[in-house]
């Protein structure tokens, strides 16, 4: 009987172990009293039978599905709204809706008024060409600006020493 | 499909994927979320659900893939704590004597082992699934989940002899 626990257990490190043997160990093991030499293996296979006998004991709720599909819609609902955004912004395109408005009469005027004032601009063209000759003011103070030298009679006495 | 339909095809391995999560997220809390979203996730996918052939497998990896993305998201936030950082030395190894004779000792070691150790022996020594179901869950192939399986035991077995001799002297 030891001989062939001993037998099981060597087999049992190297993997090789069936599932009917390893119960076999299992149930050795979890005897009152096993050989001392072997005591060492009795509380892991212990702890492999308590551990299977550990359950989830929290209720299973699928409700959460509900809220992960909320979730996701919203997520949808996000990229509607900005597609809805982008779409009236091409739809109702304020340069192009002017465009459309502008009718016959607002074309005359358009052009009446165009007329008026390159009418204006010819007449102040003419004017500023006619004030234009202002200009010679300024090159006549330049010429008086040798009096200054007046106010220094000195210098020009100097200069010519 | 009925809520109370989807229910009875649930329960019989809702456990297990709640063990399952708690072998990797170790808070009970976490596990018992992790198993709410899991089973959340199966309802909304109810209507493909005759289409697997094993619900219970599909399950199980969909647990695991919850559990690694919740894994991933905490080393990213960096919110693990290490509790070797503020414990004194001393006082750990008394805690380990104390620990020695308890089953609690195996939880601290399992705990140490790489996740696709913790999972194997999560699923073959607790769940007592067979090497082809397991290899299907965790996308390996037999050999491979012999081999980590192996290892798991050995390391197991090794923290085991090494607190087992420090408790006889």
């Amino acid at each position: 009987m030891l001989n062939n626990i001993e037998h099981l257990l060597e087999k049992y490190e190297n993997g090789e172990t069936s599932l009917k043997e390893e119960a076999q160990l299992k149930n050795y093991f979890s005897q009152e009293t096993v050989a001392p030499h072997l005591e060492m293996y009795k509380p892991m296979f212990q702890y492999f039978i308590v551990n299977k006998k550990e359950q989830f004991t929290k209720d299973i709720s699928l409700l959460e599905v509900n809220a992960t599909k909320k979730k996701f819609n919203f997520k949808w609902l996000s990229i509607a709204a900005v597609a809805v955004l982008m779409l009236s912004i091409f739809v109702f395109n304020p340069t192009q809706s002017q465009e459309d408005l502008i009718t016959e009469a607002d074309r005359a005027d358009y052009e009446n008024a165009k007329a008026a004032l390159a009418l204006v601009s010819q007449h102040l063209n003419k004017a500023t060409a006619q004030v234009s000759y202002l200009k010679v003011i300024n090159t006549a103070g330049t010429q008086v600006d040798y009096l200054k030298e007046i106010n220094d009679p000195m210098g020009r006495i100097f200069n010519n020493n | 499909m009925t809520q109370s339909e989807f229910i009875n095809i649930v329960t019989p391995f809702k456990d297990k994927v709640f063990r399952l999560a708690k072998r990797l997220l170790v808070s009970t809390e976490e596990a018992e979320d992790a198993t709410q979203e899991v089973l959340i996730k199966l309802w909304k996918n109810k209507k493909k659900i005759k289409e697997y052939n094993n619900i219970e497998a599909f399950s199980m990896t969909m647990t695991k893939n919850f559990c690694f993305d919740k894994l991933k998201s905490k080393q990213a936030q960096n919110l693990k704590i290490v509790h070797s950082n503020y414990q004194d030395h001393n006082v750990a190894l008394q805690k380990q004597v104390e620990l020695n004779d308890s089953l609690d000792w195996i939880g601290k070691i399992m705990e140490d082992l790489p996740e696709q150790q913790k999972m194997v022996v999560q699923l073959r020594d607790i769940e007592q699934y067979d090497f082809k179901e397991i290899a299907k869950m965790l996308d390996m192939n037999e050999t491979a989940v012999r081999v980590t399986l192996s290892r798991a035991r050995k390391t197991i077995r090794e923290k085991l002899t090494k607190t087992h001799n420090y408790g006889v002297k």
